[in-house]
C-alpha cells in the first residue's frame, strides 16, 4: 500500500512531527508498505495529487495539522486519513472550544475563564480580572488556547505574575485560558479505535513540572505504565478519558491528558494527533498492552480504511 | 517491494529506553535539549529572516580562489591532503596562526600552540584537561552559549560574573572569588569573551583586562581568553589581549578561523604554556587523532597567496554596514523602553526588553511572522535568567533583510507591550466607583508589579552606547 506521512509543516512542534514521522515512515516499511514521506509545505496538495497515496498517515502537531487543517485538504482529495475527523480536530486543537464540550458533556475539567485579545485591547478585560482570585484560585495556569508540549503555559502563583504570563500566552494564540491549577498526578489514556490503552502516569524528575522538555527528553521524566492506580482509580480514569474521546467527537486515535486530583480524574485536553517519538506516551501505552509499533501503525491505517472496524 | 530492504534497528520500545537511560553517565543528566532548540529547527525555514544564527557571510569568499586552491592541492599533494596529520597540527598551520595572533600584537611560541576541530573542541580540550566534576567554571553574564554545553558536560559548576558596558564586572569577579575562598574552591579557570562579546557585544575595557591579569596573576588563576571576533572592528582602537598583557603564563588563548575565513573548515587553535599543552595534546589524541589534514591544507594555501588581511578587511565593511543598518533600524522600530549594546566589532547585537516581555515566548510570535533571534535564556546557566534579552546577528543576512527582519521583531514587541498596558491598565483610567469588588480590597496588580525575585537582575541590561567612529 502507499502511504504518505505528513509531517512537519510549520507548526511550531515542527521538530517533533518530524521525529514521529520519522518513526511512522520506518514502521511502514517494516511493514513491507511504500511509504512517501511529505514535509508539509506550499507544495503539499500538488505533491499529494502527483503521489496519489492510498492513504494519509498524519503525523503534523500542532497548528496546521492537528487543527483540521490538513484534514480539509485530504477530505476534499478523497484521500482517507488516519485520526480524527476535520471537525474532531478543531475542537481538540482549540482548548477553550474542547473545555465547552467537555463540560457540555458532563466530563470533569478543571474550572477556568477564557480571555481573547480584542477583550484586553478594546473591552478592559483587565477590570474583569479581579473576579479570578475569587473564582479560580492561586496558584493558576495560564495557557493559549491552541498549542501543544507545554509551549507558553506558565504557572501563576499570585496576581504579580497574571500578566506577564498572559502576555507569554498570547504569543502563541489570541485567546488565552486561565485554569485553576489541580493538584494531583498526571495521566495519559490513549484511545485506538474505542479501545483504551492502559493509563500511563508521567512523574517529572526532581521538582521539574512536565514541560517540554520532560516531554521529550529521555531520561528527564519517568513513565510508569501501566500507572501504579487501584481498579477504581483505573475505571475513572479509563471512563473519563473514553467520555472525552466522544465528546470531542475523536475517531481513529488520540490521547487524554488528566490530572487525577482529590476530587477524582478531571480532563486537561484531548491532543487529536499525539506525539509518536521514542518517548511519547502512546507508543508506550500501545506496548504496555503488547502492541508493537508496527502493530499500532496497521492498527492506526486499519481504522482509516475501515473506520466500521473501530 | 521485490527485495527486502536491509535489517535496520529494531524500533526503541519503551523498556529499551529506560535501559540504555540506566546506563546513561552522570554527565548527560545536566545535558540538556530545549524548547528552544526545537523552535530554532524552525528558524531553518527558508521565508524565515534569520537574526539567530552565528553565521559569518561565507557567500563573499571568491568561489574561483577556493576551486584554485582546491585544485592546486589535489594536483600536488593528494596522497598527503588525504592522511593522517600529527596530533598538534602541521607545522605550516602553526605558521598561519602565528601570523594571525601577530596581526592582533601577539607573539606566541609555535610550540605552545596546537590546532584543533574549532575554536569549540579548544574549549572542550581545555574544560576536559582542567575540569572535574563540581570544579567552579567562572564565565561572563550572559556568556557564549555554545560554552555552556561544554561546561555542563563536564559537571562544573558555573559561576556567571555580570556584564556592563566594558565587559566582565572585574569588582564582583573580585567578590565572587573571595566568597568562593571563603567556600574553600578555587575556580579552575575564568572563561571570557573579551572582545565584542558573544552574544552581548560589549568589549573588556583596558583597564579591566589589566586587573584580569593582575589577578590572575596574583591568585594564580587561570583566563581563558576566547578571541573569535578581535580582527573584527569596525571602529575604534583595538586593545591588546588579554593574552599579551599577561605574556601566555596564566593566560590560555582560543582563536579560530571560522569568522576570518570560514567555520566550515572546522579550523581553530588553542594556546596553552607546555605542561597544560601536554596534556591538551593527549586529550585531543582521545578525541580525534587529528584536526582535517584537507582543510589544514587549504589554509595553508590561502595564506601563501598572502592576501588574507584583505579579505577580513572586506568582512569588516559588510558587516559595519551591516551593523548600522540594525543598529538604525533598532532605533527606529523597536519601543522606547528597549536598549541595547552597539558593539564597535564583532557579529552581534545584544538587545534588553521590558521586563515582562519574555523572549522565549516572543520568539514563537516572531517566527509566525517569519523572523528569528536567540532568546537571552541561551546565554545563562541559570534556567530563567536572561529571558527579558535577545541576541541579534548581523553579519548572517543583507541590510534590506536586516531592517525588514527587525521591523518585524519591533512589531511584534510593540503589540505586547501594547497588551501588557492593556492587561495592566491603571484604576485611574476607569472612573472611580464603577468597578466593582465583592470585598471592597483592590486586589490587582499595580501598574507595573515588582518581581519578587527583583534582588537578583534578571539579565544584564547594558548601557546604550553611540559608536561615532562606525558611522564613517
Amino acid at each position: 500500500m502507499r502511504v504518505a506521512v505528513l509531517k512537519g509543516g510549520r507548526s511550531l512542534e515542527r521538530g517533533v512531527s518530524l521525529r514521529s514521522g520519522a518513526r511512522v515512515e520506518d514502521a511502514l516499511e517494516r511493514l513491507g508498505h511504500d511509504a512517501v514521506p511529505l514535509d508539509a509545505g506550499g507544495d503539499l496538495v500538488k505533491r499529494l495529487i502527483a503521489e496519489a497515496p492510498d492513504v494519509a498517515f498524519v503525523a503534523m502537531h500542532g497548528l496546521g495539522g492537528e487543527d483540521g487543517t490538513a484534514q480539509e485538504l485530504l477530505e476534499i482529495l478523497g484521500i482517507p486519513f488516519t485520526g480524527p475527523g476535520v471537525a474532531a480536530c478543531g475542537r481538540c486543537m482549540d482548548k477553550v472550544l474542547a473545555k465547552q464540550e467537555l463540560r457540555g458533556a458532563g466530563v470533569a475539567t478543571p474550572d477556568w475563564f477564557a480571555f481573547n485579545e480584542t477583550a484586553f485591547r478594546e473591552l478592559g478585560a483587565a477590570d474583569a480580572l479581579s473576579a479570578l482570585e475569587e473564582r479560580l484560585g492561586f496558584p493558576l495556569v495560564v495557557k493559549p488556547s491552541r498549542g501543544g508540549s507545554a509551549l507558553g503555559v506558565k504557572f501563576a502563583a499570585s496576581w504579580f505574575e497574571v500578566p506577564e504570563a498572559l502576555v507569554s500566552a498570547f504569543s502563541y494564540d489570541d485567546r488565552v485560558l486561565l485554569e485553576r491549577f489541580v493538584e494531583g498526578r498526571e495521566l495519559a489514556v490513549s484511545v485506538i479505535g474505542s479501545e483504551p490503552l492502559p493509563v500511563v502516569e508521567a512523574i517529572p524528575g526532581d521538582g521539574d513540572r512536565y514541560d517540554f522538555e520532560a516531554r521529550y527528553e529521555i531520561g528527564r521524566t519517568e513513565f510508569v505504565c501501566p500507572a501504579k492506580l487501584n481498579s477504581g482509580e483505573t475505571a475513572a480514569v479509563t471512563a473519563a478519558a473514553l467520555a472525552a474521546y466522544e465528546a470531542l467527537g475523536c475517531s481513529g486515535f488520540s490521547r487524554v491528558d488528566l490530572i487525577l486530583g482529590e476530587d477524582g480524574p478531571q480532563v486537561l485536553e484531548v491532543n487529536a494527533i499525539p506525539g509518536l517519538t521514542d518517548t511519547s506516551l502512546l507508543p508506550q501505552a500501545a506496548e504496555a498492552a503488547g502492541m508493537s509499533f508496527e502493530d499500532l501503525v496497521e492498527r492506526i491505517l486499519d481504522l482509516a480504511l475501515k473506520p466500521a472496524a473501530a | 517491494m521485490s527485495e527486502p530492504p536491509l535489517r535496520r534497528r529494531a524500533h526503541t520500545r519503551t523498556r529499551d529506553l529506560e535501559r540504555y537511560a540506566g546506563l546513561f553517565a552522570e554527565r548527560t543528566g545536566v545535558m540538556r535539549s530545549s524548547a528552544m532548540r526545537d523552535l530554532m529547527a524552525i528558524t531553518a525555514r527558508p521565508e524565515v529572516i534569520s537574526l539567530a544564527g552565528g553565521l559569518p557571510d561565507t557567500s563573499t569568499f571568491p568561489a574561483a580562489t577556493f576551486a584554485a586552491q582546491m585544485t592546486r592541492i589535489a594536483q600536488e599533494s593528494a596522497a598527503e591532503a588525504l592522511q593522517y596529520g600529527p596530533t598538534e597540527g602541521f607545522a605550516e598551520t602553526v605558521d598561519c596562526i602565528v601570523q594571525v595572533m601577530g596581526a592582533e600584537g601577539m607573539l606566541p611560541d609555535p610550540e605552545d600552540v596546537i590546532v584543533t576541530t574549532g575554536g569549540q573542541q579548544a574549549i572542550d580540550l581545555i574544560c576536559k584537561t582542567l575540569v572535574d566534576p563540581g570544579d567552579v567554571v567562572v564565565c561572563e553574564a550572559p556568556t557564549y552559549p555554545g560554552a555552556v554545553p561544554v561546561f555542563c558536560s563536564y559537571q562544573a559548576d558555573v559561576v556567571q560574573i555580570e556584564c556592563d558596558g566594558d565587559g566582565m564586572r572585574i569588582d564582583e569577579l573580585e567578590e565572587v572569588l573571595a566568597r568562593l575562598d571563603g567556600e574553600g574552591k578555587r575556580p579552575k579557570f575564568v572563561y571570557s569573551v573579551p572582545n565584542f562579546q558573544n552574544p552581548a557585544g560589549v568589549t573588556l575595557s583596558l583597564e579591566r583586562r589589566r586587573r584580569l591579569v593582575e589577578l590572575a596573576r596574583q591568585r594564580e588563576l587561570l583566563v581563558v581568553e576566547d578571541n573569535p571576533y578581535g580582527l573584527l572592528r569596525f571602529g575604534g582602537d583595538p586593545l591588546p589581549p588579554l593574552y599579551q598583557l599577561d605574556g601566555g603564563d596564566f593566560v590560555l588563548y582560543v582563536g579560530t578561523f571560522s569568522k576570518i575565513l570560514s567555520p566550515g573548515i572546522r579550523l581553530g587553535w588553542a594556546v596553552a604554556p607546555p605542561p597544560v599543552m601536554e596534556k591538551i595534546v593527549l586529550g585531543k589524541q582521545a578525541s580525534d587523532l587529528c584536526t582535517s589534514t584537507l582543510t589544514q591544507y587549504f589554509v595553508r594555501e590561502y595564506f601563501a597567496e598572502g592576501r588574507w588581511q584583505e579579505y577580513v578587511a572586506s568582512l569588516v565593511e559588510i558587516y559595519r554596514a551591516r551593523r548600522d543598518a540594525m543598529v538604525e533600524a533598532l532605533r527606529e522600530h523597536f519601543p522606547a523602553q528597549a536598549t541595547w549594546t552597539e558593539p564597535e566589532g564583532g557579529l552581534f547585537i545584544w538587545a534588553t526588553l521590558p521586563e515582562y516581555i519574555d523572549t522565549s515566548d516572543l520568539l514563537a510570535k516572531a517566527l509566525r511572522e517569519d523572523v528569528a533571534f536567540v532568546p537571552g535564556q541561551a546565554a545563562y546557566v541559570d534556567e530563567g535568567r536572561g529571558r527579558g534579552s535577545m541576541r541579534l546577528n548581523f553579519s548572517g543576512v543583507g541590510e534590506d533583510e536586516i531592517r525588514e527582519g527587525i521591523r518585524r521583531i519591533g512589531k511584534a514587541i510593540g503589540e505586547q507591550v501594547e497588551l501588557y498596558g492593556a492587561i495592566t491598565a491603571e484604576r485611574p483610567h476607569a472612573p472611580a466607583g464603577e468597578v466593582e469588588d465583592g470585598d471592597g480590597t483592590d486586589s490587582r496588580p499595580p501598574a507595573t508589579p515588582p518581581r519578587p525575585d527583583s534582588s537578583e537582575a534578571d539579565s544584564v541590561v547594558l548601557p546604550f552606547r553611540r559608536t561615532g567612529e562606525g558611522s564613517a
